[in-house]
């Protein structure tokens, strides 16, 4: 601030090679502490010096120069396209051809920050060529450094297919499905996110992951000891299976669904939210997967998700992931209301409800499982509780569900009139004409008159 | 005059009964007529109409009969279509099993992932206790000096105890550690973490590290030890006579024949008396080895005409 870029400028085109590199260093470490410090540097055109002489320079100089370029990439989009616009793309991937493991690190380091903040500067990051010799880096036996060029590749594949395809053309996916057996576990991490951010665009890129042969060995991934490894995983396995049913299809004969139902039960917070939603995407895309799901018993962990967390997005997730289990069919609304799931959806849909403002995602969710659910239950058991305190527009489907299956089974006729659900129904107001009503009338029918009144 | 008008009566009567008369043999002519015409269409629409109604019961009949063709070919297709659905798209013991089989698959699978946390949970472990292992042996190298001799009881061999602590024992088998030892063993991973954030200063390879301090100085005319070294480590750039192998210049001949025989035209010598060949054939090019004739070529002479087999001398127009 007191003029310190203007000061730290001329040293760094000194002769002597230590004061350059100590004055890269300090611009540097001013750059990393603040955007406003990051901009002067920039605006104090040093950007151009730092670039113009680094590919005579010896590999420390180089090394300062690239922490320089990604303190300044980090902070801010318009910062990036600053950087790119000095022409530092080239000597980053000179850098990137350097034999010293170090420069190499800090060259893809500073790639992988400016490639995060948008499509453009990925795609200006892909065309200087770097993806080829981020790919080459995977393959080196420093554990820091493939973890920066996996972590780069990630922040390129996650904007837009192509992207992604580049990545893929370059024959990253094979060195990346053979570094998730590495036992180190900040490495697992970014190998997993990038797998996820390159399956998740297309049905393609997906099936390319797939072949990699990943399954079963991700897996084990779940069970590892380090949260976020655990979370990667588990989002990667969800990217792959929302695509198409034969991909759930694989997913669930290798056992990837308990392993998922294993992993929700073992976790807390957000970290779940990845594998209740692949537990959705599987439901979701035929019923014999959701009868799958149901019965490698995936509804009570979904349950205990609703009951224990408290922040509204993994409710909602974990809502939805039920309504698609049990939409499909009889058996499947029988096997989600068993594990007495209906009550909670709605008290989960009524507590909001009143307060129409907030409207909140959970609350959405909640009604349109519960109207799916309700439309094929025939289990009356776990209806009868949702009678007694349904509004009007869930009401009409309970009482549907009753004047479907009463006519049939005498039992349960019995049943209605003992538990008092024939009081209920008949203490319930509706229009002459409307739905409710004819359905009040067919439940009504099924009785002789002293009863009914 | 009366009887001009008895005439005119008699014959307006007699015009008047000629007429009907007329009038009674063509009414009856017509009927007759008007009978033969009806007998006629009758003849004719019965016709027709018997015809019509031959062809209504055809296709009464018809209909019938593929009405119960229909009937038949729906049962058929019942049958066939609820065993398809049955046995390939909705096959409900095949799901039982796929289910049953996911549920086994699924028992297989979690075993498996629980032995993979127990053995990591063991490594682990062990990995603990052999670095608590060596801490302990470190820390009893470098206090070696409190071991208890045969006067002085150590701390860790009080003559109150049973037995030594194990400390003492581990103090017995320790060998003291020696002054050289002075690098800083930093660990691999903390060294990694240092670099990337530039937290440490590179270290510039300009210092020299200090020669031993009890070596000698070498007595005598010695030369220095760098000229030495440089010597004797000197690459060898050998002369190109050693450089080149034994049997290069044969190679080298060898070379040399095939590319003049490749760019040879023919293999025949060349020799200098012509009067050796003379007795040689002369075998000529294709150009002089023919007659100077026109040959039958073009297409006058392609095509084979039979003129026995024409129709017409000439064809003027063609014929579609």
């Amino acid at each position: 601030n007191s003029g310190v870029m203007s000061l730290l400028r001329p040293l760094l085109l000194d002769v002597v090679p230590t004061i350059q590199q100590t004055a890269a260093l300090a611009l540097g470490r001013l750059a990393n502490y603040n955007d406003a410090l990051a901009e002067a540097v920039v605006k104090g055109n040093i950007l151009p010096h730092l670039v113009c002489s680094l590919s005579e320079q010896n590999r420390f100089y180089k090394k300062a120069a690239a922490f320089v370029l990604r303190a300044v990439a980090k902070h801010s989009p318009q910062l990036a396209q600053a950087i790119v616009q000095s022409g530092a793309l080239e000597m980053l991937v000179i850098c990137l051809e350097d034999f010293d493991p170090g420069v190499k690190e800090a060259a893809s380091w500073a790639l992988g920050y400016i490639a995060r903040h948008n499509s453009e500067l990925s795609q200006a990051v892909v065309d200087a060529g770097a993806v080829p010799l981020l790919v080459l880096c995977i393959q080196e036996p420093e554990i820091a450094l493939k973890r920066i060029a996996a972590s780069t590749l990630s922040d390129i594949s996650k904007h837009s297919p192509e992207l992604a395809q580049t990545v893929v053309d370059a024959g990253a996916i094979a060195h990346l499905a053979q570094m998730i057996l590495n036992p180190d576990a900040k490495l697992k991490r970014q190998v997993l996110s990038a797998l996820s951010q390159i399956a998740k665009h297309s049905v393609d890129l997906a099936e390319l992951v797939v072949e990699a042969e990943i399954f079963p060995v991700v897996l084990t991934c779940l069970k590892d000891s380090d949260e976020y490894v655990k979370k990667n995983g588990a989002t990667l396995i969800r990217e792959i299976a929302k695509h198409t049913p034969e991909l759930s299809q694989l997913i669930v004969n290798a056992g990837g669904v308990a392993a998922v139902i294993d992993y929700i039960g073992s976790c807390r917070g957000t970290v779940r939210l990845p594998g209740i939603m692949m537990l959705g995407y599987v439901a979701a895309h035929s019923e014999n997967l959701s009868m799958a799901v149901i019965v490698s018993k995936g509804i009570p962990p979904l349950c205990a998700c609703l009951v224990e967390e408290h922040e509204d997005h993994i409710k909602a997730a974990a809502v939805w992931a039920l309504g698609q289990a049990g939409r499909h069919s009889p058996e499947h609304a029988r096997a989600v209301a068993v594990a007495n799931v209906l009550p909670m959806l709605l008290a989960m849909y009524m507590d909001t409800h009143s307060s129409d403002d907030l409207q909140l995602k959970a609350s959405i969710f909640a009604k349109r499982a519960l109207k799916n659910i309700l439309e094929k239950c025939t289990y009356l058991p776990a209806l009868e509780p949702l009678l007694h305190d349904a509004p009007p527009n869930i009401m009409k489907h309970i009482v549907g569900q009753f004047s479907k299956v009463l006519p049939h089974d005498s039992k349960a006729r019995r049943l209605f009139v003992t538990t008092g659900g024939l009081k209920k129904v008949q203490e319930i107001k509706a229009e002459p004409g409307s739905l409710l009503q004819e359905y009040i009338n067919t439940i009504n029918n099924c009785y002789p008159e002293e009863i009914v009144r | 005059r009366s009887v001009d008008e008895e005439r005119r009566i008699k014959y307006k009567a007699a015009i008047k009964i000629q007429s009907w008369f007329r009038g009674c043999r063509v009414r009856a002519y017509l009927r007759y007529l008007n009978e033969r015409v009806i007998f006629i269409q009758k003849c004719w629409r019965g016709y027709q109409s018997r015809r019509y109604f031959r062809k209504m019961v055809e296709t009464a009949y018809f209909i019938m009969k593929m009405n119960f063709y229909n009937e038949m070919a729906v049962r058929i297709q019942k049958r066939w279509r609820g065993y398809y659905v049955r046995k390939y798209i909705h096959n409900y013991y095949a799901l039982k099993k796929y289910l049953e089989a996911i549920s086994v698959n699924n028992e297989i699978v979690r075993n498996e992932l629980r032995e993979y946390v127990e053995m990591k949970e063991n490594e682990e472990k062990r990995k603990d206790l052999e670095k608590k292992e060596k801490e302990k042996e470190y820390q009893a190298r470098k206090m070696h000096y409190l071991l208890s001799t045969e006067q002085i009881a150590g701390i860790y061999n009080s003559p109150f105890r049973k037995s030594p602590d194990p400390m003492e024992l581990l103090l017995r088998k320790s060998k003291p550690l020696s002054h050289k030892r002075q690098q800083v063993k930093s660990s691999f991973s903390s060294e990694l973490y240092d670099w990337p954030t530039c937290k440490r200063p590179p270290t510039f390879s300009t210092v020299q590290p200090l020669p031993p301090i009890d070596r000698q100085k070498p007595q005598g005319p010695f030369r220095d030890t760098a000229e030495v070294l440089q010597q004797r480590y000197k690459p060898l750039e050998p002369t190109l006579r050693v450089a080149a192998s034994i049997n290069s210049p044969l190679k080298a001949r060898d070379e040399m024949k095939m590319e003049e025989w490749r760019n040879r035209i023919h293999d025949n010598e060349f020799l200098p008396f012509s009067s050796y060949h003379k007795n040689e054939k002369y075998d000529p090019s294709i150009h002089r080895s023919g007659k100077y004739v026109q040959e039958t070529y073009g297409t006058k002479h392609f095509r084979e005409v039979q003129p026995k087999k024409w129709i017409a001398d000439k064809v003027s127009h063609c014929i579609f």
